[in-house]
């Protein structure tokens, strides 16, 4: 199996669905012409030409829009945000019509579109570029939300979500990019949406951990299985729908949960999870749950600052020792 | 790529203070009727129609049997029902949440679109929508969108999805003038002209968003003219004259399939309700509204189709009973349609829903 880079892993996938089908295309600010900001677009307008791969203006709301009435007509369309921070200007078009058209419609018209880019935090860019929302798309009825912490799990869960018949928020960490791994060839490789998976297994304590911070969570364990403590890694995958299926029968077996996440921890995902576990599996717990999140702060610029406002290995270490009582 | 030749309105950019409206407009001669008879005859049945199935529901909604927010199109029939006159019925349609009259003249049927008011299984969105949200992919009929200026991105990208699958089918998008204010109307506009987009705009300027008057929230109170900005085509059109805006329409379709160019069509009309069934109109007058009402569409082209002896007093009162009838059936199948099974409240939020 190649190795390759989650950006490179994203490109593949983008370059197998739009060969796969005619109605797909891709539209997003620099993803022709300059081949991505991020170059996860690379080589696709040489490859699938300019009425397929599609410069915008930078006009989120329009093109997200743009986006939406396209899917209603027929087309299969991907539009990249920049970075997701920039979605915000979008979202009455993402919430209001991508989210609640079928519904409103009585089941008339599917919304196939995949709203995709780089989120989470980034390097030293300070509030307005850095920053998790998917707390703010997995609230909608009517949407999808897929965070990949894998290249392969980038390439399977982005080829189904350009498959799904709903809209889909795919967001990609934008420190993950150049993250390595292995990644299937095959052009059917797919990964369901909403099935999460078993990253690491272990026995003492379950972390439940998405995106930049699965890779967080694996180093934690390491460091704990020398420490005598086995810690299940378990990584959702979908944000909606959530596999909390997955999450209860690990933490029945474990009885302890640490869920980390970068996002500010106030009605957060990791909050959502912590209800759910309280939930459906209180009687199975012998601590109480515990949230590891991103500081409850606009993400600061300094590098030292920076540093405190994520999640990291040591905070997981810690959360998992407090849940051990250890 | 090179830009387009563009017709442009040729009145001055800032209207005479105090009104922008219609009665501003200096007289013109009506339109002509270049049609056959049978298509004179459809437009007016459909305006008469609209009026009577709006009064309906002003009734509905006083009894209670309309719930929510009620938008009423009464005095602007002609803009809806000449515009989508001229339309193809594989074209499409998107517009605002003042869509009950729209919808009838795209072909929702007046029984679906009365039990969707009423939120009833029988409506053309099974319940689920309501007055704002009307829907019925059988006749291209795209929405009922209930944020200001929000059916215009999509508007657009539906007119990109025809270029792309490449037919020529156009798409008409109805919007009021203060949505013009929004950024999504300059933001398609840009994209619609920079990609050549066979989308029609149409703005319905009533003059009022909501409670504000044009001149209170427009600094540049010609719409029409705002198409400049992005090289489109415009003009602006007497919306109580269905003729007229039939006929902008048709140019606009015209420019729309065998060009695939956009166009602006500044429709200048005005409701003679509040902006919604809650709303009593305490910022305008009563003086003011009937001044408008003396150019009524439906009494204007009424006037034209008996001068031209193409409908008598007989014919018209004929019409009349049959569209009274044709309400009452309405609210005959919507107060029978039952209610949307409860079952129905989880369906339909996903199209590949998982477990």
């Amino acid at each position: 199996m190649p190795v390759m880079t989650m950006r490179d892993a994203l490109n593949l996938a983008l370059k197998e669905e739009l060969a796969r089908d005619k109605s797909v295309f891709l539209m997003g600010e620099e993803v022709a012409e300059y081949q991505g900001a991020y170059k996860v677009t690379r080589g696709l307008l040489e490859e699938f030409g300019p009425k397929r791969v599609i410069d915008t203006p930078i006009t989120e709301l329009g093109f997200a829009g743009l986006g939406v009435g396209a899917a209603m007509a027929g087309l299969r369309p991907i539009v990249e945000f920049m970075t997701f921070n920039f979605s915000i200007l979008a979202t009455d078009q993402i919430i209001n019509s991508a989210a609640k058209m079928r519904y409103m419609s009585g089941g008339q018209f599917k919304i196939p579109i995949v709203f995709r880019g780089p989120g989470g935090s980034a390097y030293q860019v300070s509030s307005q570029h850095s920053q998790a929302l998917e707390s703010w798309y997995a609230y909608f009825p009517g949407l999808k939300v897929v965070m990949p912490s894998t290249p392969a799990d980038a390439k399977g869960l982005l080829k189904s979500a350009i498959r799904d018949d709903d809209p889909v928020i795919f967001i990609e960490q934008e420190r993950m990019y150049g993250m390595k791994g292995e990644v299937p060839e095959d052009d059917d490789f797919t990964i369901p949406l909403g099935v999460g998976e078993v990253k690491r297994e272990g026995t003492d304590a379950t972390i439940i951990a998405r995106s930049l911070m699965v890779p967080t969570a694996l180093l934690a364990a390491e460091q704990l299985e020398k420490e005598g403590i086995s810690c299940e890694v378990i990584d959702p995958r979908t944000i909606r729908p959530l596999d909390i299926r997955l999450i209860v029968e690990s933490v029945k077996k474990t009885n302890r949960a640490v869920v980390a996440e970068e996002s500010h921890p106030f009605a957060s995902v990791g909050a959502e999870i912590s209800a759910e576990i309280a939930e459906h599996a209180f009687d199975y717990l012998d601590a109480p749950v515990k949230r590891v999140s991103g500081a409850d702060v606009p993400m600061p610029y300094a590098k030292n600052l920076e540093q405190l406002a994520i999640p990291d290995v040591a905070h997981i270490v810690a959360a998992v020792k407090e849940v051990s009582y250890v | 790529m090179s830009s387009q030749p563009t017709e442009r309105s040729s009145r001055s950019k800032n209207l005479p203070a105090g009104s922008a409206g219609v009665l501003d407009r200096p007289e013109e001669p009506a339109a002509q009727l270049n049609e056959d008879r049978d298509t004179l005859v459809n437009i007016f049945q459909q305006m008469l129609l609209i009026r009577r199935f709006e009064e309906k529901c002003a009734e509905s909604y006083s009894l209670g049997k309309i719930g929510g927010f009620c938008h009423l199109y009464i005095g602007q029939e002609a803009v809806g029902v000449g515009a989508i006159s001229a339309l193809r019925p594989d074209d499409y349609v998107l517009t605002s949440y003042r869509e009950h009259g729209q919808a009838i003249a795209k072909g929702i049927s007046p029984d679906a679109v009365m039990a969707e008011l009423y939120g009833k299984a029988g409506g053309c969105s099974h319940g689920k929508g309501g007055s704002m949200h009307l829907f019925d992919a059988d006749v291209n009929f795209l929405g009922g969108h209930a944020i200001v200026g929000g059916q215009i991105p999509l508007a657009t990208g539906v007119a990109f999805a025809s270029k792309y699958q490449e037919t020529d089918r156009v798409t008409l998008c109805f919007f009021g003038e203060a949505a013009v204010n929004q950024g999504a109307f300059h933001e398609s506009l840009n994209m619609a002209q920079l990609w050549k987009l066979p989308c029609i705009y149409i703005c319905e300027n009533n003059m009022y968003g909501m409670g504000t008057s044009l001149k209170r929230a427009m600094s540049v109170q010609d719409v029409a003219s705002k198409a400049c900005a992005y090289e489109i085509a415009s003009e602006s059109v007497d919306g109580m004259d269905v003729m007229k805006m039939r006929e902008a329409t048709q140019r606009a379709i015209k420019r729309a399939r065998e060009e695939s160019l956009p166009t602006l069509i500044e429709a200048r009309t005005y409701r003679y309700m509040g902006h919604s069934m809650s709303d009593p109109g305490n910022y305008r007058t009563r003086a003011e509204i009937e001044k408008y009402q003396e150019r009524d569409p439906i009494k204007i082209f009424t006037k034209t189709l008996n001068d031209n002896k193409i409908l008598s007093d007989k014919d018209i009162a004929e019409i009349e009973a049959q569209v009274k009838e044709e309400v009452e059936k309405a609210v005959r199948f919507a107060d029978e349609s039952p209610l949307p099974d409860p079952k129905e409240l989880y369906t339909d939020i996903y199209a590949s829903p998982i477990s």
